[in-house]
């Protein structure tokens, strides 16, 4: 078994699992952290944006000045934004037989996967993990075509240009691989080889390997998945969560007896209790709006805001907030929206009841009848008829490089009023902020990861009990930030084996047995022999057929009819003859009967010697050796066939043959 | 007794006597007990068992009984006790054998129903009861009743079990003080009988490899040594003492755990305290051997004892700072702080185990803190604690439950592990750095210690229960720090300190999570109640989003959160309107609106916790004399009098009527009573002139109406406070030379109205209604009226009238009695229509 690892992102995994004869990717995420070297794309010309100074070397050179700009002492590249691929290079992906895709933020490299490597497999994922991950890629593509750029910048990716940029541009890994957005249809393609599966529905591998996906507990549709063979079982545990939010609850139960657990899609904030970052939430929503702000949250178009809303929902009134507006722009707002509430059966029970009432699952139905949440596609439109201040807005793109929350960025940058409140934990947001220094505006970091924790993943590994668990190198030692938390680590015996970028891995784990099916004939020629109480055993003489990695006992084939011509060449010379067989042996020999039957057959001086492994018998005169071990028997004598056969006799009066 | 019980009484036997009665009420039988035991508890001749031969023929009976139910038998057990408890009706009970026959051997301990623990209970506390003279003692002696006794020690039922080794103790006592005629000796033991069968029996139990049979004995020296003081108990503990040190170091049985308590309560005890030598070197033995959780109660025992050599002092805060020590030692650079002990004293390495283990850290850190508060809450403590390396100590802990520390050490790594987010921890640590602002020690390290309070109140990972813990050591602190800064030029750092505080606390007043707001609000109101005097902090407070946030809160959804705004607001007003310099410019809302706002939800708000807060507040507010001038107030109290009246909620009428308590002692105060205090009032209220100006502003204030129509309110605090008002200005509108000229109300419209309003409040609670509108002939804002009424209503009775619990008629035993009949009259009537 082997594992390629592509992404070094420990929640944006996208590995190629080799089990028995298949070839399997695990999630295709798209590290998107790369946008943040880029310049935004403002919707609006930014006279702040386009005036920016050029970066000029230290020893005066400007030939990069149009590529690349300077705000507040960082150097951003004026280009259309791109992304990391994961590794394309350390295995030939046309090769992979199936994706498994565990939710919709993992799948976004999906389109780079199956439209430009010569991938001809099958993708399996939920229903609202391609839906709600074709609303992201749209939103994706929508946020940077509607903003095109002329530039393309690809000067400073030339390493030994790159060898003299200033930080974090200088140690940006693989920038040759960097790509800029797929397209649209690019994206449809991509969507039309995902086929449907659900829950615990049991997907056959040809025949070798059998896939399941398992509820989560993370966001819509979320799954970890299940690869098993007869004899072996491999779990794949990505993105998931305890707690109770919308999703149905998370399925442990069918994780045990894994020979090998890979782990990964943990929180990317150990330390963030998610309620506790709920409440920050709240309380500098409140604040800010109380005094007159307006509040910015840049997000994604679905997960965490479907649970911030419902907070709202509740805190609102509570709050004092009633009369002010919320807001939510997205191309796909209406959509993600919606679709929230049609995807009854993939919601925790609580929501799922709510159903039957009937009454939509989310509360944000209520907020929207109400007008105190409104949504639009864009910032142009309607939503400047409707405009309010003070407000709170939604939208992404959390990167804060593209997407309409960038208007509001120029927009509200200036005034100390207003608060930009980050609830993703995909990116940094310092590194995030860095383009709209100097910045007046008020900055609140609640990043809401609701995936596993480190003292969850320790109770979940006691529970499920993996033979050996593998995860990413991250997870096997404290955040670099907080060495002296080893709390924040995977702590398991055996110790995980964890994997980085770029590196193949042999999976700790040998197949020892494979399933082979008896066809009835053949069965019912058996004549056991019961050797131990509740062991019988039977010789089987048959022919191994194998097809479609399924093996079948068949019965031999008749012995061959004499030639009835000689000119022509039966199909049945293929197989080979069956010779009569030995008949085989089993039992042990009791040293000391063995002796006085010597004795009896007129060997006088026997002696017996104990060895570590059983016993020596020697006949001193006939310079004569038994040796007798537990599996086998060896008599040594010098070229004396008829004493070696008679003693040969003698032993097997002792053992049964069958 | 009275003639009526008397007359119940045989019958009452006969019934209760009866199997085929169900079993009666256990209270009843309990109250029957009661009535007993005082019947006999200040006489202790027979005329109660000649008087009422019932009694003596109920037990006989009852043990006659085939089967008798546990419930009467165990009561009749408990009611001969009670009986025999003088000697002469024991002898009289005995007279029969009554008493042997139920507490002997082949009593109750030999029959079917010994199996129902309330009978063998019953039969504990009989004995109990009984014993207080020697035949009781010799009939137990010399019955068997001692082995009874001793067996019961294990019972399965810990209030058998507790009891008997209570009886014991007592039998012991009472055998030695009563039989001895010289005091023992240690050389000498000459122990009275019954007191050597029980001697005996503790200490070959003592020597026994039984655990359970050593714990018994142990709990009973225990609680012989805490009760009883007397020099024998010496003689008694010479003879295990021993025996009782072996267990300390012995491993095969496990009984260290039980030694704190008796160590404790001998050294408790002045026959072991004041000796020299032998006592204290076992404890200090004890305080060596035992583990740290055994050893750390006796610790903080001895430490709170002021007659104890100070050796074992010292040895007793080691056990006890030791694991504070080994915190500051894991969390530090070697030889980077000195630690809290010297080093030489202490072996950390089975506090090191202990805190290393993620079962135990917990429990034992928890302990030690406890322990701690313990000491800091007593105002005098015998003992100096090293205070500084203790705060220091205790910052590390907190540090280490929130994740900030990276510890130096391989133990402090473990440690930190452990007590990440562990909040049991954090709140006994936070209560304790809050007991400790009190002491004085040094205070260098009051910036860092700000540092970790603003980490903890400014943390989204910091549960709300550790919050309140958090703002209530802040607030403490902050105290601390004023009188800091009060004394050096501290100045800036408070300054800032205040501001950090501020901007948390407004953050936290807009929390989702309404505990939050409600202790935000909380901790407000204790930090203005302590520092309103400073102007760093009045300053930085006003300068702050906080009061205009308090404000918004008087509409929170919550009503514990409403309640806690209210009061808030309430203490805010003391700065910013009541002030003399107000300093509040441009705030919306102003004093006025402040009040309207209070009145507002006085009268319209559905909960009672914010109403109660809003006349607690304004109680406050007058007593400090807030309200302006006396007109002011007048229509302030008359106002709010109005709005409280009919309020559904009894204690908020009650706050209501000690704001007019609180008013009319003002007024009179400043009005002054009449001129001549001596002069007959009886002229007064005849002349319809000088009245008394205090009595008008009352009536205009419409006082009266609500005071009277309060004593007939169906909760009874209420009444009785309206009584005491009345009372109170009743003693001051006619001193007492003047009252018997009050009574004349004469044959008027006034008079016949004043008739009525007696008849009314004679009815008290059940009057069915209480027109104040005046169509009863009393007009309630009338002086004269009032005048009147005062004089005439017999406040004094209805003081007592009130006073009296509401069930003083079904409390009397005569009562008592009836019911047990009623209860068996049933049956009887059921009997009759059954044939």
């Amino acid at each position: 078994f082997f594992q390629y690892c592509l992404s070094g992102h420990p929640t944006l995994p996208c590995n190629v699992l080799k089990f028995k004869s298949t070839t399997i990717m695990l999630d295709c995420g798209l590290d998107m952290t790369s946008t943040l070297n880029f310049l935004p794309l403002p919707l609006v010309q930014s006279p702040r944006l386009s005036k920016l100074p050029g970066w000029v070397l230290k020893d005066g050179s400007t030939f990069l000045d149009k590529e690349l700009k300077e705000c507040s002492g960082h150097v951003f590249v004026d280009s259309v934004p791109e992304f990391c691929l994961p590794e394309t290079e350390l295995l030939d992906l046309s090769t992979v037989d199936v994706i498994l895709i565990s939710n919709y933020h993992c799948m976004m490299a999906l389109p780079y996967i199956t439209e430009y490597t010569g991938f001809t497999g099958t993708v399996y994922a939920t229903e609202p993990t391609v839906q709600i991950g074709r609303l992201l890629m749209e939103e994706l593509v929508n946020s940077i075509e509607r903003v095109p750029k002329a530039q393309s910048a690809s000067m400073w990716k030339n390493k030994e240009v790159q060898r003299l940029l200033p930080a974090p541009l200088k140690d940006a890994v693989e920038v040759s691989m960097w790509r800029k957005c797929y397209t649209m249809p690019e994206v449809n393609a991509a969507l039309s080889k995902i086929q449907l599966v659900g829950y615990s529905q049991k997907i056959e591998l040809f025949g070798a390997v059998q896939v399941t996906p398992l509820s989560s507990g993370y966001a819509l549709g979320s799954s970890n998945w299940i690869i098993q063979s007869h004899y072996e079982k491999v779990s794949y545990v990505s993105g998931s969560s305890l707690l109770t939010t919308h999703p149905q609850p998370m399925d442990q139960a069918s994780l045990k007896n894994s020979d090998v657990l890979i782990l990964t899609g943990l929180t990317q904030i150990p330390t963030a209790n998610p309620d506790g970052m709920v409440g920050e939430f709240c309380s500098n929503l409140a604040m800010t709006v109380r005094n007159g702000g307006n509040v910015l949250v840049p997000c994604y178009p679905s997960g965490v805001i479907y649970d911030l809303l419902e907070c709202l929902y509740q805190y609102i009134d509570s709050a004092g907030l009633s009369n002010v507006p919320f807001y939510f722009i997205s191309p796909v707002a209406n959509s993600s929206l919606e679709f929230s509430q049609i995807f009854a059966e993939w919601l925790c029970h609580n929501k799922q009841t709510k159903v039957y009432l009937p009454e939509p699952p989310f509360p944000h139905a209520e907020l929207i009848q109400t007008n105190k949440l409104k949504h639009y596609p864009s910032i142009h439109g309607d939503f400047s008829n409707d405009f309010k201040q003070p407000c709170v807005v939604f939208t992404g793109h959390p990167s804060l490089r593209f997407g309409d929350v960038v208007h509001f960025m120029e927009l509200w940058g200036k005034s100390s009023l207003n608060t930009v409140i980050f609830t993703e934990p995909d990116f940094s947001y310092l590194d995030a902020l860095a383009p709209y220094q100097p910045l007046a505006m008020k900055c609140v970091y609640c990043p809401i990861d609701t995936r596993l924790n480190f003292i969850q993943v320790s109770k979940l590994l006691k529970e499920v009990q993996p033979l050996h668990v593998v995860c990413p190198e991250q997870y096997t030692q404290p955040p670099p930030t907080q060495s002296h938390r080893t709390d924040l680590m995977i702590d398991c015996q055996p110790p995980p084996m964890s994997y980085r970028r770029a590196e193949v891995l042999t999976l700790p784990y040998k197949r020892r047995y494979e399933k082979i099916e008896i066809m009835p004939e053949l069965a019912d020629s058996l004549v056991p022999l019961e050797i131990k109480p509740g062991i019988s055993l039977a010789t089987v003489s048959a022919m191994l057929h194998t097809k479609d990695n399924k093996h079948v006992l068949q019965l031999p084939p008749k012995p061959p009819q004499p030639p009835a011509s000689k000119k022509r060449k039966r199909v049945s010379d293929d197989v080979p003859e069956c010779k009569p067989l030995k008949p085989l042996l089993s039992g042990s020999i009791p040293v000391d009967q063995f002796v006085q039957t010597l004795e009896k057959h007129g060997f006088s001086d026997v002696k017996v010697e104990d060895t570590a492994k059983g016993h020596i018998v020697l006949l001193q005169e006939a310079e004569t050796l038994i040796q007798i071990e537990e599996d086998s028997t060896h008599i040594i004598c010098d070229n004396d066939e008829p004493l070696r056969v008679k003693l040969r006799d003698l032993v097997l009066k002792f053992l049964q043959k069958f | 007794m009275t003639r009526e019980c008397a007359l119940l009484l045989p019958r009452v036997c006969a019934a209760l006597a009866d199997p085929r009665q169900p079993g009666s009420d256990d209270t009843c039988l309990e109250k029957l007990l009661d009535w007993f035991q005082e019947l006999t508890l200040f006489d202790s001749t027979v005329q109660l068992v000649q008087d009422n031969p019932c009694l003596t023929e109920f037990i006989t009976s009852v043990l006659a009984l085939p089967e008798p139910s546990p419930s009467i038998l165990s009561f009749t057990l408990r009611l001969a006790g009670i009986l025999a408890a003088s000697e002469n009706r024991f002898q009289h009970l005995q007279q029969e054998k009554l008493l042997a026959r139920l507490f002997g051997r082949d009593g109750p301990p030999n029959s079917a129903v010994w199996e129902d623990a309330s009978v063998r209970s019953g039969w504990v506390q009989g004995v109990h009861n009984m014993m207080h003279h020697q035949p009781a003692l010799h009939l137990l002696c010399s019955g068997g009743g001692i082995d009874v006794i001793f067996t019961l020690q294990g019972d399965p039922s810990l209030f058998v079990a507790s009891a008997a080794s209570q009886l014991l103790v007592h039998m012991l006592t009472l055998s030695v003080e009563s039989e001895t005629t010289k005091p023992l000796s240690t050389k000498d033991c000459d122990w009275p009988a019954c007191a050597q069968m029980i001697i005996k029996r503790i200490e070959d139990s003592l020597q026994s490899s039984s655990a359970s049979h050593i714990e018994q004995s142990l709990k009973l020296l225990t609680s012989l040594f805490g009760s009883c003081r007397a020099t024998w108990t010496e003689v008694l503990w010479l003879g295990v003492a021993k025996q009782i040190e072996s267990f300390l170091t012995e491993e095969t049985v496990q009984v260290q755990h039980m030694l704190a308590n008796l160590l404790l309560n001998m050294a408790w005890s002045p026959v072991f305290r004041d000796t020299e030598g032998s006592f204290w070197a076992l404890v200090t033995s004890a305080l060596e051997h035992l583990t740290p959780v055994q050893a750390g109660p006796l610790a903080v025992g001895i430490l709170r004892l002021y007659k104890c050599p100070q050796d074992v002092r010292i040895q007793a805060l080691t056990v006890l700072l030791q694991p504070m020590d080994c915190i500051l030692r894991a969390a530090s650079q070697p030889l980077e702080y000195a630690g809290l002990l010297d080093e030489s004293v202490s072996d950390p390495v089975t506090v090191e185990s202990l805190l290393s283990s993620r079962s135990s850290c917990a429990n034992l850190l928890c302990q030690t803190l406890a322990h701690l508060e313990q000491l800091l809450s007593l105002s005098r403590l015998p003992v100096d604690l090293p205070y500084t390396s203790l705060l220091r100590s205790l910052m590390t802990i907190l540090q280490f439950c929130n994740g900030f520390l990276s510890p130096a050490s391989p133990l402090g790594s473990t440690i930190s592990r452990i007590l990440i987010n562990c909040f049991r921890v954090q709140r006994s640590a936070l209560d304790v750095l809050a007991a400790l602002s009190e002491r004085k020690g040094d205070d260098t390290l009051i910036g860092s210690l700000f540092d970790l309070l603003l980490a903890y109140l400014e943390s989204p990972n910091t549960s709300p229960t550790v919050l309140k813990k958090t703002f209530q050591a802040t607030s403490k602190w902050l105290v601390r720090l004023q009188e800091l800064s009060c004394s050096n030029s501290q100045g800036q750092q408070t300054e800032k300190i205040l501001e950090d505080v501020f901007l948390v606390l407004q953050k936290r007043l807009c929390s989702p999570c309404w505990e939050v707001r409600d202790s935000s609000l909380e901790f407000l109101t204790v930090l203005i109640k302590c520092l309103r005097d400073q102007d760093e902090f009045r300053q930085s407070l006003l300068s702050s989003e906080v009061p205009r946030l308090t404000e918004n809160l008087l509409e929170d959804p919550e009503s514990y959160v409403r309640a806690s705004a209210v009061t808030a607001v309430g203490h805010l007003a003391f700065i910013t309107y009541f002030a003399p310099e107000s300093p509040v410019v441009g705030n919306q809302y102003n004093k006025e609106n402040t009040v309207a706002k209070l009145q507002e939800i006085l009268s319209t708000d559905p909960e009672g916790f914010p109403r109660r807060a809003v006349i607690s507040i304004f109680i406050k507010w007058l007593r400090q004399g807030c309200t302006g001038q006396l007109e002011d107030t007048e229509q302030f109290v008359s106002r709010v009098i109005q709005t409280v009246e009919h309020d559904l909620d009894w204690e908020v009428r009650l706050g209501g009527l000690e704001l007019i308590e609180v008013f009319c002692s003002q007024t009179i105060c400043q009005l002054g009573l009449p001129q001549c205090p001596y002069a007959p009032v009886s002229s007064a209220v005849t002349s319809s002139i000088h009245w008394n100006e205090s009595l008008q502003v009352f009536c205009r204030a419409k006082l009266f109406s609500f005071l009277f129509r309060s004593l007939c309110d169906c909760d009874k605090p209420v009444g009785q406070r309206a009584c005491d008002v009345l009372l109170g200005l009743k003693s001051n509108f006619y001193p007492v030379s003047t009252l018997e000229g009050s009574q004349g109300t004469g044959d008027s419209a006034v008079g016949h109205g004043i008739a009525w309003l007696q008849r009314t409040l004679r009815q008290g609670s059940l009057a069915q209604n209480f027109p104040t509108d005046g169509s009863n002939g009393v007009d309630f804002q009338d002086p004269e009226n009032m005048m009147l009424a005062l004089g005439a209503v017999e406040l004094e009775e209805l003081h007592d009238e009130l006073n009296r619990s509401s069930d003083h008629v079904e409390k009397s035993p005569q009562s008592l009695l009836q019911d047990i009949l009623a209860t068996v009259g049933t049956i009887e009537e059921n009997e009759a229509d059954c044939y």
